[in-house]
C-alpha cells in the first residue's frame, strides 16, 4: 500500500470515528462504509478503526469476519449475490447460476482478475415470491432467466469506462 | 397506500388515529388496550406484546428503546419487506404508541443489509413524520412525549433477528445471542429496558387502539387473536403476502393461492414444520401449528429430502457458532442427509441423528440451535418412503 493510499483511508477513518463519537458501539456503520469505499476492510483499516475506537483490533477482525456483507479480502465493483434458498431454488436458480458463471467467467466464491465482479451466493432475499431473484451490490433482480442475467451483465459493464474520480482515490 | 385487502393491517384507518387515540388512554391504558387484545408478537416466538409492553414500561431505567426487528431473514419470509415498502407509515406509528406506552424516547430500526434499497424510502417517510410532528418533541402537541427513530443497519446474518443477537449487533458486536436472564426489557440495548418487536406487531398496534381490541379479538380463535400475513411462495398459482385470520386451515390457505395439488408445505420457514397432505385440517395458530408467517408450497413432484438438504444447508451456514450441540449438530445432520440422498444410511444410524437433533432442541442456546432440526424432523417423519433406501445414480 503506497503511503499516499494509506493517508486517505486514514484520513476516513478519522473522519468517521469523528462522525461516531469514537463510540465502539458504531462499530457496524463505519465497517459498513469502508466497506462500501474500498470494497473490503483491510488490516490497515481495521488497525485504524481500532485505534480510533479504542479497542483492540482482534475485536475489529472478529466482527468483519462475522458479517457476510463484509470482507477482509477486497471485492469487486460489483457483488453479485443469487439467492440459494429453498423458494429460489425451486424456482430455477441452478440455471441462473450457470448462465452467470458463463457470463462472468469465474465460479461461486471468485472475483473476476480485472476486479470487476464477484460471485457469491446468498441466503433468502425476501423475494420468495418473485425467485430467482439476486443482489447487485443493493439493487434487487427478480423473476430472473438466463438472458435477463446476460442483459443485467451488459449494463453494469457498460458502466466501467475509465476509473471515476473516487475509485482512483481509493485504489 | 397499496390497495391490499384484510380483516385487520390492510383494513382502512385514518392516518394517526391509532396514536392519537393512545395519547388519550394515557400510558396504562394503552398498555391495557393491547393487552386486552391478546396480540401475540408476530416474529414467530409468540409472546404476548402487551406483557412484554408492560415488563419494560415497569423497568427502571431513565433511558428506554423501542427496537423494530426488520432483519427479516427466516426463508420464505417477505411480509415485513412488503410493510416496510408500502405500509411504513403505519409501522412507524406503531413504534411511536410503544414507545408512548413503555417511556422510550429513542426508537431503532435495524433493517437487515439485503433491504438497504428500501432505506432512502425510509428515511423519507420518517422526515415526513417530524415535519408533521408525528416524531421529535412534544408529538401532536403532547409536552411530555418526544420520540424519533433511527435505522440501522445489518450486515448480512441470520441470526441476527434474534433479539439478544440483534442487540449485540447494534452495540458493535458479533451478532450471537446472548444467555437470558436478564431480558431485553430490564437490560437490552446498551444496559437499558428496550422492547424488540416484530414490523407486523408494530403495524398492528394503530388498529387496535383506533378501533379497539374487541374489534381486534373478533377475528381469530381464542388464544391466537387477530389475523396474520402469510408470506407465500413455492408450486402454487397466486404466490405473495395474504392477510387471512389465524387458525385458518392449510387446505382453505391452499385454495387461497392455488396450491391445492400440493404434495406438503413447510409452515414457519426453514426452523418451522413440514405438513403433509393428509394433515391439512391443520390449523396455522399458535396452538396447533405456529409460524412467523413463511408458507411454502411443494407441489406433487419435488424431492423432500432435497428440501430438508437446502434446509441444513442454510443452518450450518448461519449457525453463529457460539454452542455445540447447534455448530456440529447442524453439520451432522446435513452429513447424514447426504448419506440418505447416496444411499448409504442405516436405520439405526438415523436413529442416531435423530436422538441428536433432540439434543438440540433441548441443549441450544438460542432459538436457532433449538429449531433447526425442525424441519428435517418432520420431513423424516413423513416422507420416510420416499427418502430411505434410495439407490444412488452416478452423474
Ligand atoms: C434465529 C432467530 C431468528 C429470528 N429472526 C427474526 C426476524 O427476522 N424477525 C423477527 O421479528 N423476529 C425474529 N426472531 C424472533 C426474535 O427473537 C423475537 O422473538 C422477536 O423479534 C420478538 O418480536 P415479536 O414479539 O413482535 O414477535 C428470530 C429468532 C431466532 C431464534
Ligand atoms: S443455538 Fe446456534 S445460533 Fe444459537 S447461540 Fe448456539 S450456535 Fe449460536
Amino acid at each position: 500500500m503506497l503511503e499516499s493510499e494509506r493517508n486517505l483511508l486514514r484520513k476516513d477513518i478519522a473522519e468517521l470515528c469523528e462522525k461516531y463519537g469514537h463510540d465502539r458501539a458504531y462499530l457496524l456503520p463505519i465497517l459498513e462504509a469502508v466497506q462500501e469505499k474500498y470494497r473490503h476492510v483491510s488490516d490497515v483499516a481495521m488497525q485504524e478503526i481500532a485505534d480510533g475506537l479504542g479497542i483492540h483490533p482482534v475485536e475489529v477482525y472478529s466482527v468483519v469476519t462475522f458479517y457476510a456483507f463484509l470482507s477482509a479480502e477486497p471485492k469487486g465493483n460489483f457483488i453479485i449475490r443469487l439467492c440459494r434458498t429453498i423458494s429460489c431454488d425451486m424456482a430455477g436458480k441452478d440455471a441462473i447460476a450457470r448462465q452467470l458463471e458463463n457470463e462472468l467467467g469465474i465460479g461461486f466464491g471468485e472475483t473476476t482478475p480485472d476486479g470487476r465482479f464477484t460471485l457469491e451466493w446468498t441466503n433468502c432475499l425476501g423475494m420468495c415470491d418473485q425467485g430467482p431473484a439476486m443482489m447487485v451490490n443493493d439493487v434487487v433482480f427478480t423473476q430472473l432467466t438466463p438472458r435477463k442475467v446476460h442483459e443485467i451483465i451488459s449494463e453494469c459493464r457498460k458502466q466501467f469506462g475509465p476509473y471515476t474520480l473516487q475509485e482512483k482515490e481509493a485504489r | 397506500m397499496a390497495n391490499r385487502q384484510g380483516p385487520i393491517i390492510f383494513s382502512a384507518i385514518e392516518p394517526s388515529a391509532g396514536l392519537k387515540t393512545a395519547l388519550d388512554k394515557g400510558r396504562p391504558g394503552t398498555i391495557a388496550e393491547v393487552r386486552n387484545s391478546g396480540l401475540k408478537g408476530r416474529g414467530g416466538a409468540g409472546f404476548p406484546t402487551g406483557v412484554k409492553w408492560n415488563l419494560a414500561a415497569s423497568a427502571r431505567g431513565d433511558r428506554k428503546f423501542v427496537i423494530c426487528n426488520a432483519d427479516e431473514g427466516e426463508p420464505g419470509t417477505f411480509k415485513d419487506r412488503v410493510l416496510l415498502a408500502e405500509y411504513a407509515d403505519l409501522v412507524f406509528e406503531g413504534m411511536t404508541i410503544a414507545g408512548y406506552a413503555v417511556g422510550a424516547k429513542e426508537g431503532i430500526l435495524y433493517l437487515r443489509g439485503e433491504y438497504a434499497y428500501l432505506r432512502s424510502h425510509l428515511e423519507g417517510v420518517l422526515a415526513a413524520r417530524r415535519e408533521n410532528g408525528l416524531l421529535g418533541k412534544g408529538i401532536l402537541g403532547k409536552d411530555d412525549f418526544d420520540f424519533d427513530i433511527t435505522i440501522f443497519m445489518g450486515a448480512g446474518a441470520y441470526v441476527c433477528g434474534e433479539e439478544t443477537a440483534l442487540i449485540e449487533s447494534l452495540e458493535g458486536h458479533r451478532g450471537e445471542p446472548r444467555n437470558r436472564p436478564p431480558y431485553p426489557v430490564t437490560q437490552g440495548y446498551l444496559g437499558c429496558p428496550s422492547i424488540v418487536n416484530n414490523v407486523e406487531t408494530f403495524a398492528v398496534t394503530p388498529h387496535i387502539l383506533a378501533k379497539g381490541a374487541d374489534w381486534f379479538k373478533a377475528v381469530g380463535t381464542d388464544r391466537s387473536t387477530g389475523s396474520k400475513l402469510f408470506s407465500v411462495s413455492g408450486d402454487c398459482e397466486r404466490p405473495g403476502v395474504y392477510e387471512l385470520p389465524m387458525g385458518i386451515t392449510v387446505a382453505e390457505l391452499l385454495e387461497h393461492v392455488g396450491g391445492e395439488n400440493a404434495k406438503a408445505v413447510q409452515i414457519g420457514g426453514a426452523s418451522g414444520h413440514c405438513v403433509p397432505r393428509k394433515d391439512f385440517s391443520r390449523t396455522i395458530a399458535y396452538e396447533d401449528v405456529p409460524t412467523g408467517g413463511s408458507i411454502i408450497v411443494f407441489g406433487p413432484g419435488r424431492d423432500m429430502l432435497a428440501v430438508a438438504k437446502n434446509f441444513m444447508e442454510f443452518f450450518v451456514e448461519e449457525s453463529c457458532g457460539q454452542c455445540t450441540p447447534c455448530r456440529v449438530g447442524n453439520v451432522k445432520i446435513l452429513e447424514c442427509i447426504e448419506m440418505l440422498e447416496e444411499g448409504r444410511c442405516s436405520i439405526e444410524y438415523l436413529n442416531e441423528i435423530i436422538e441428536l437433533c433432540r439434543t438440540m432442541q433441548v441443549a441450544s442456546k438460542c432459538g436457532l440451535g433449538q429449531s433447526s432440526p425442525n424441519a428435517f424432523l418432520s420431513i423424516i417423519e413423513h416422507f420416510q418412503d420416499e427418502i430411505l433406501g434410495r439407490v444412488h445414480v452416478c452423474r
